[in-house]
């Protein structure tokens, strides 16, 4: 394979893990947690995709295609409840979001 | 010289990748934060042609770039601009905390996989042009992991259901929650 190695692809896959992991950690607002889990979501996607180059078998391949699937059903639920906040008059910020009596 | 290409598109890439991650999380205004995840995405896509996963990465721009970043920008011009400053303040428990729960996981992330795999990281498989190809994606798709493929489409289903009555407006006003006893019944009674 041209390029650097798989392990360099998984290395960046975890850098690219951890700094979601941050945001989901660090910030408030909903809206940038989900851009976060995203972020995650991309780093294990990365990493399943330079495994299936590793082993020259496309079934990593297609548990990514699952989850983009998958994370795209969260970005509906995700965006469909923070709109329903903002509908209900209540503050966008996870640590104000203790109580979800609608 | 391809390879010194390679390398190249590798090292842009990567700098792109993990620089607008760290963008989408420091950003004070959400709408720079959802441009900085398309960046990220689209670089995410680089990465994957070079892993010779070409319809995963046109599956990226087109599904995640496309469709669900737009949907992003759309609910964050909905709720108007809602600055949420990350470093204001100053540091601190919270943020010390969460650094270094962050850095905990990428250091045991990069020490299992290390420990785990040695050195045969770097003798990777041979492949044949036809690996990641769309063919090759749709006859594994449609025999080997048919399962996989419906119970996606079931998922998918129930979201966009679930997404269409967490949007939609409530028909009857919501009943008023009772009132605690003995704390507001005041109002009706004088």
């Amino acid at each position: 394979m041209r390029g650097p190695d798989v392990g360099w692809y998984v290395a960046v896959a975890a850098f690219l893990f951890s700094t979601g992991a941050l945001g989901v950690l660090l910030r408030r607002s909903p809206l940038i947690v989900l851009l976060s889990l995203e972020i995650m979501l991309n780093g294990a996607n990365l990493a399943l995709i330079a495994l299936a180059r590793h082993h020259g078998d496309v079934d990593g391949q297609i548990f990514a295609l699952t989850v983009m699937a998958v994370a795209a059903a969260e970005v509906v639920v995700g965006l469909g409840l923070i709109v329903a906040f903002a509908r209900g008059r209540l503050e966008l910020d996870v640590d104000k979001l203790r109580f979800l009596r609608g | 010289m391809a390879d010194l290409l390679v390398w190249l598109i590798w090292f842009l890439a990567v700098f792109a990748c993990l620089g607008s991650g760290v963008a989408v999380i420091s950003f004070e205004n959400p709408f720079y934060s959802a441009i900085a995840l398309i960046g990220n995405l689209a670089s995410l896509a680089v990465l994957y042609l070079l892993l010779n996963a070409e319809f995963v990465a046109a599956a990226q721009v087109l599904v995640y770039a496309g469709a669900v970043m737009v949907m992003f920008l759309f609910v964050i011009a909905y709720l108007g601009k809602r600055a949420d400053a990350p470093w204001a303040g100053g540091p601190s428990i919270q943020t010390l905390a969460a650094a270094v729960a962050a850095g905990a996981i990428l250091v045991e992330v990069i020490a299992v996989i290390g420990l785990a795999s040695g050195d045969r990281l770097s003798d990777e498989a041979s492949v044949g042009a036809a690996f990641g190809s769309p063919a090759e994606i749709g006859a594994v798709f449609l025999t080997d992991h048919l399962l996989a493929f419906e119970i996606t489409s079931i998922v998918l289903l129930a979201a966009a259901v679930g997404g269409v009555i967490l949007g939609s407006e409530p028909k009857a006003p919501p009943p008023e929650p009772e009132a605690p006893s003995g704390v507001q019944g005041t109002g009706e009674k004088t």
